[in-house]
Formats: structure tokens, C-alpha cells, sequence
């Protein structure tokens, strides 16, 4: 299946693109795609303990299935106000 | 207007106010959060925001629904700017309107709160020398204990 992942602030920059399309197999949650791009990108390795993640445009686990088309965004600790 | 917003135009907090207004109302609150010339020992120069707006709008809604929960007599408006910032500039501005007063500050009080543990929102702060992300908290909106946190803070 091919999903596309959004990333922001530090995320972003460390992988060098806000928006990418990822292939991943059958079966696959956010944590696949999560771990897919920290083999292309390891400085965001560091970013696993603290991540969110959200499916769709809506709040996710880690664990939450994803499916042909989802986009799948991470999202480093928050700082709004 | 919308009640729950993000945007690259300046913040007008007395169109806000007026927008959750309404003749059943005796008070309103609100917050207005201002770009600072000094973090950590740093002179800020300017803050540059980043959203996911489409979450950030969605989780302003949910803000807005535990608000009425508690306080069901709210109107309550969020609206958050992103872009570059000056200094002085309000970056978020809250609203929240009720009968009486108590509940209109706690309810703002609490929204703030809200949007700081949970909101897809991001500082790029740029200070003399150099340039830094701002990382708060783990956005997680059904931590019960953060939830708890903020009504707390809202009702001292």
C-alpha cells in the first residue's frame, strides 16, 4: 500500500520534506511508517519516545492499522499560544 | 466567524469576543497570547508558527466540546495565528462568554491550558544568534491526567 506521511517543525526539517509517499505492506500501522523513515532519515530516531502521531487528520496510536491512501502525520512536542 | 480557527492574518480579539457574545451573556473572558522579547535567557527576535491546520482546527473543536462539558453555559471561540510573528503580536486569542463570570474565566483558562498540552501547533523561535524549535509537551488528547491538570489550573 502507498500512504503519505506529513511531517512538522523539527520533524520536517530533519527528514527534508514536509510530504512523502511511502510503500508499505500489508498490515502495516503508524509505527511501520514511522520506522520506515527513520531508516531513510536516523536523526529522528531520537524523536520515537516523544512523538504523536495522527491518521487522517485525527489524533492516532502508534498502533492504529493504516490503509491505501491514509495520510499519516508525526508530530514532534507541541508549543501553541 | 469561525469559532475555531488558524490563520496567517492578525488576531482582532475584540471581533473574537464579539463573535461568542449574545444577549444571554453578562461576561466575557479572554486570553490573548503575545509574542515576548525574551526566552530562556534569549532575546527573542520573532516567532515563526507552524500547524497542521486541518488537526489544529479539529482539536480546538474538541477543546471546545470538554469546555461545554464542564461549563455548559460557554461559548467559547480559539483562534490561532501562523506565520512570522513580532514581538508584541498576539499569536492566540480565546474567547470564552457565559451568563456569569467564573465560568467564562475558568472556561478561557482552561482552553489556554488545553491548547498548549494538545494543539499541532509549533514555535520557531528566532533570537539574537540564532534560531531554535520550542518543544512543550507530547501531544496526547485523551491523557486523562493532562486533562485533569488543566481543569485544575482553570478552577484555582
Amino acid at each position: 500500500m502507498f500512504v503519505t506521511v506529513r511531517l512538522f517543525a523539527r520533524l520536517r526539517e530533519l527528514a527534508g520534506a514536509s510530504e512523502l509517499r511511502r510503500e508499505l505492506p500489508d498490515g502495516a500501522v503508524a509505527r511501520t511508517a514511522w520506522e520506515s523513515l527513520v531508516r531513510d532519515h536516523a536523526a529522528l530516531a531520537e524523536y520515537e519516545p516523544v512523538i504523536s502521531c495522527a491518521v487522517n487528520e485525527e489524533y492516532a496510536r502508534l498502533t492504529t492499522p493504516l490503509k491505501q491512501g491514509d495520510e499519516v502525520a508525526f508530530l514532534p512536542p507541541v508549543s501553541g499560544g | 466567524m469561525d469559532r475555531f480557527t488558524v490563520t496567517v492574518d492578525p488576531l482582532n480579539a475584540s471581533a473574537i469576543a464579539a463573535a461568542v457574545s449574545s444577549p444571554r451573556c453578562g461576561a466575557v473572558a479572554t486570553f490573548i497570547g503575545l509574542v515576548r522579547d525574551h526566552n530562556a535567557g534569549r532575546r527573542v527576535e520573532w516567532l515563526d508558527y507552524e500547524a497542521y491546520p486541518a488537526l489544529a482546527v479539529k482539536t480546538f473543536e474538541r477543546i471546545g466540546s470538554e469546555a461545554a462539558e464542564r461549563w455548559p453555559s460557554v461559548a467559547l471561540a480559539i483562534h490561532h495565528r501562523m506565520g512570522r510573528i513580532a514581538i508584541g503580536e498576539a499569536s492566540v486569542v480565546i474567547a470564552a462568554a457565559s451568563p456569569h463570570r467564573a465560568d467564562a474565566f475558568a472556561a478561557c483558562r482552561y482552553a489556554i491550558e488545553r491548547v498548549k498540552q494538545i494543539a499541532p501547533v509549533w514555535k520557531h523561535e528566532h533570537f539574537e544568534g540564532g534560531d531554535v524549535w520550542i518543544e512543550g509537551a507530547t501531544a496526547d488528547p485523551d491523557d486523562e491526567a493532562a486533562k485533569q491538570a488543566a481543569f485544575e489550573r482553570a478552577c484555582s
